[in-house]
């Protein structure tokens, strides 16, 4: 083990349904900085082995630790008070509240101020509110209510309630689903950039393999459970396993959809 | 060792039409997502056209064929009230829904009294039922081992109608995914209306079936719609083996219950469901699914604290109601201290239901545990008025807080229907321990101290308290806690992923309203100078729902609004008519069905028009209505 501790690391992950091994024994590490991407077909037990990392999901075995602290199985909401912020798969924000509202609610559950019934929310920290929403490149829209805005602009606005707490670590489960071609690039562009500047370590789970071998430092292929997968993006693209399960899917698509009508 | 034998058999036969109406509620539930509030009305109408029918239809077939033949007119009914009613609010959020089934439980009340009369009818006994069977010298009624074995059947005969036949394929399809089943060429209206049918033709039957067992009153459909909704909540919504095993255990547990604590056996009953909703919250035979439907088009209009000229209305507005008693009489003074105090009580549960999205369907319990905390103090104790109003809501605060805890583990119709069963266990307490509460006769005697005895002191008190408690409401809903828990309300998904112990911020808010209710209901005490179980009585939890919807759910202050209408409105009508409940239940439907906004939803909607049409800075509508406050 080496002196300091990685930002994440993860050791044999596991998790089975019934008879289903959803994921099994997945190990990496994460450092601070560090943009790693989650990839695999579907149903490869990405979003289960994402659930697991933030209390989502519990595992069978296996550990989380967030630099060298084990988190396994703690509760989302603890998970986040150490400097965990979430994205999710499909936007999860406050529908009948403002923008701005959205973050300052994340912002007073950081100052630990969710009990105070007579302070005033509306000014509770409205200025680092509009901070975050300018680096977002939602500035423009604070007193927008929430409901009415288009699907990428949740998908930044997520981001930056994530950021809200100063986190040191951000899981982003598929960022750019259902965004324009134009809109993905800026998105993680704009992810990128903050993650090198406050040191951040992001991991994203994407479909979209442009964006993965744009963006990504490093990539990990889940297929069935397990990680076949692991290097630079470069390295990942020349791995002839990853070609056959992954991204030659054309061709290997007639047997696995018989293989999985069997079963 | 026989007596407990005989008393265990009794529990089962109970049982019986206990599982017929809950799998009818299931069932429908499943596939419709609706909880049938009126239920319960079904059930007691099948009871009392069993009764006309059994009466003058003769012999033995008469009887038998009375019974099948009132289950299916009320089938019939439950046809019509499916394709007129509730057609038209399947896409309404579930609380719009469960209201619009208690309008019509009221007016079936209401109806019912009209057409059979108030006094209980007992009904014929079952030809070939009609002797008792000895059991070691314990007597067992026939009728008793004829229900033990129709539960099972009836269990037996539902299995294979959803497992066997290809109507019953289509309703497990769609209980599991209905829009698909749509997508699949099935025609969902009739699936639906088929549905319901079934589910009433239960209820009817369960209704029915007990005429040889008990007196039809009309009083029946609330006692069994709160044994349903225990049942169901215990054995899962949606699961027909769930209610079959939870009505068996409900009324085991009534049977020995009656044995262990001769007052209170109620108690029983909630120790298990309490104990079932700790362990699986979904219910015993239920699936954790959840995932609350998200209803459409909830509140664009963000909320907003009062700009300081609305608050300058809004005081204007409260000095010229404090200037009531200069030319009003003695008569008026105290409606509009009734008023005042419904106040409190709307705001309250409108706290609890538009911010925090909890809507209880038991909220009165609260009301009317600060009342009888006034009453214990100052009857028992002897405190002075002041020191009661102090410390009387603080059972309301006890009371929320314990089953707050327990609510707030549930979402949705689950939380509404445990808050209601809650609810109706506390007036049960109050009801049935006489030695304390005084059952039916309540407390008498509790007058205000002499500096709020006379009428017009009294209305300032009321109106002083009714407008702190409203201002103080309305701060949280703009404080940090606020925030929160309107955050949980829109997901709690979110809330947890941002550090927020979505239970915690729940319960906070839970015991929050159930004290505030306390409040009003401390007043109220004094104002009418006694307490009954009443007090604490389902019609006054729907009173405050009712007022809630009015002034608009999605308001920050319609609660106050609506409260002052409905008051006025109900205060008036009971004083013109003996059927106010059927007006009520009609009116209820009708806010449902043509006027979901409320009050000062529409105003607010028709301000926003006017807004998009005239230049910026024309004064809001809405304004003039929420400064009453």
């Amino acid at each position: 083990m080496s002196v300091a501790p990685p930002l994440l690391a993860v050791e044999g992950l596991t998790k089975s349904y019934g008879g289903i091994h959803a994921v099994r024994g997945v190990s990496f590490a994460l450092r601070a900085g560090e943009i790693l991407a989650l990839i695999g077909p579907n149903g490869a037990g990405k979003s289960t082995c994402f659930d697991m990392l933030n209390g989502q999901n519990m595992p069978d075995s296996g550990h989380v630790r967030l630099l060298g602290e084990e988190i396994t199985g703690r509760k989302p909401r603890e998970v986040w008070r150490l400097g965990v912020g979430r994205t999710f798969q499909i936007t999860a924000t406050f529908a009948t509240m403002t923008v701005r509202e959205n973050v300052q609610v994340a912002l007073i559950s950081h100052g630990r101020q969710l009990f105070n019934l007579f302070g005033s929310a509306p000014k509770f920290d409205r200025d680092e509110a509009g901070r975050l929403l300018e680096l977002v490149g939602m500035g423009g829209y604070a007193d927008r209510p929430c409901g009415e805005l288009a699907y990428g602009d949740l998908k930044r606005l997520e981001l930056a309630v994530a950021l809200a707490n100063q986190p040191r670590l951000l899981l982003m489960d598929e960022p750019t689903a259902g965004m324009a071609p134009r809109e993905r690039v800026e998105l993680m562009r704009l992810t990128a950039r903050i993650a090198r500047e406050k040191s951040i370590g992001v991991l994203f789970t994407e479909h979209d393999m442009d964006v993965v071998f744009e963006h990504a430092d490093r990539i990990l292929v889940l297929n069935r459970g397990t990680l076949i997968a692991e290097g630079s993006p470069a390295e990942v693209r020349g791995n002839p396993q990853v070609q056959a399960v992954y991204l030659g899917e054309g061709l290997v698509y007639d047997s696995r959809h018989r293989e999985g009508a069997s079963t | 060792m026989a007596f407990y034998v005989v008393q265990f058999l009794t529990g089962l036969a109970s049982a019986a039409s206990l599982f017929l109406v809950a799998s009818g509620l299931s069932i429908i539930f499943g596939v419709t997502r609706i909880v049938n509030f009126a239920h319960g009305a079904f059930y007691m109408i099948g009871a009392y056209i069993a009764f006309t029918l059994t009466e003058r239809l003769s012999g033995a077939f008469g009887f038998w064929g009375g019974i099948v033949l009132a289950a299916l007119a009320v089938a019939l009914i439950g046809v019509i009230v499916e394709m007129v009613l509730l057609r038209r609010i399947y896409h309404a959020p579930e609380l719009f829904q469960l209201l619009a089934t208690f309008g019509l439980t009221l007016m079936v009340e209401d109806l019912v009294v009209l057409i059979w009369g108030p006094d209980d009818l007992v009904g014929r006994r079952a030809p070939g039922f009609k002797g008792a069977i000895d059991f070691f010298g314990q007597n067992i009624p026939s009728y008793d081992l004829f229900l033990i074995v129709l539960g099972p059947v009836v269990l037996g005969i539902l299995w294979l109608l959803f497992q066997r036949t290809r109507w019953g394929v289509l309703v497990r399809a769609a209980t599991q995914d209905r829009d698909m089943v749509a997508a699949l060429g099935v025609n969902q209206k009739w699936l639906f209306t088929s549905v319901f049918a079934v589910g009433v033709f239960l209820a009817a039957l369960g209704g029915a079936l007990q005429i040889p067992r008990d007196a039809v009153h009309h009083a029946m459909d609330l006692r069994i719609i709160v044994e349903v909704f225990v049942v169901v909540v215990i054995g899962g919504l949606g699961s027909i083996v769930g209610a079959f095993v939870a009505a068996v255990l409900v009324s085991e547990l009534n049977a020995f219950g009656i044995l262990i604590f001769p007052k209170i056996s109620i108690i029983l009953v909630f120790l298990v469901m309490a104990v079932v909703l700790i362990v699986r919250p979904w219910g015993l035979f239920g699936k954790p699914e959840a995932a609350a439907r998200k209803t459409p088009g909830l509140t664009v209009n963000p909320w907003r604290p009062l700009t300081s000229n609305e608050r300058l209305m809004a005081l204007a507005a409260l000095v010229v109601a404090a200037m009531l008693p200069l030319f009003a009489g003695n008569y008026l003074l105290t409606v509009g201290s009734e008023i005042a105090i419904f106040v409190i009580f709307a705001v309250s549960l409108h706290f609890l239901m538009s911010v925090g999205g909890l809507a209880s369907f038991g909220h009165a319990a609260y009301f009317g545990l600060g009342a009888y905390g006034i009453a214990f103090l100052a009857k028992m104790a002897g405190l002075p008025m002041i020191v009661c109003l102090l410390l009387g809501p603080l059972l309301g605060c006890m009371g929320a807080a314990v089953f707050g805890f327990f609510a707030v583990q549930l979402s949705g119709v689950y939380f509404a229907m445990l808050t209601l069963a809650f609810a109706q266990i506390v007036w049960s307490i109050a009801f049935q321990w006489v030695n304390v509460t005084g059952g039916d006769n309540g407390i008498l005697g509790l007058w205000p101290s002499s500096w709020a005895a006379s009428p017009s002191r009294f209305y300032w008190l009321a109106l002083g308290v009714a407008a702190l408690v409203t201002v103080a409401l309305r701060a949280m809903v703009f404080s940090p806690f606020g925030y929160a828990l309107r955050a949980t309300r829109d997901s709690v998904l979110r809330s947890e992923a941002i550090g927020i112990d979505a239970k915690r911020i729940q319960w906070t808010a839970f015991v929050i309203a159930g004290t505030t209710a306390g409040i009003g209901g401390a007043l109220f005490a004094y104002l009418k100078g006694s307490v009954f179980p009443d007090n604490l009585g389902i019609s006054l939890s729907v009173d405050a729902l009712v007022m809630v919807l009015l002034g608009g759910v999605e308001t920050v202050s319609g609660a106050v609004i609506g409260a002052i209408v409905y008051k006025a409105l109900n205060i008036w009508l009971v004083s013109q008519t003996d059927l106010s409940k059927l007006v009520l239940g009609g009116f209820i439907m009708l806010i449902v069905v043509v006027f979901p906004k409320g009050i000062v939803g529409m105003l607010e909607m028709l301000a926003q028009r006017r807004k998009k049409a005239s230049p910026p800075g024309s004064p809001l509508l809405a304004k003039p209505i929420e400064s009453a406050e």
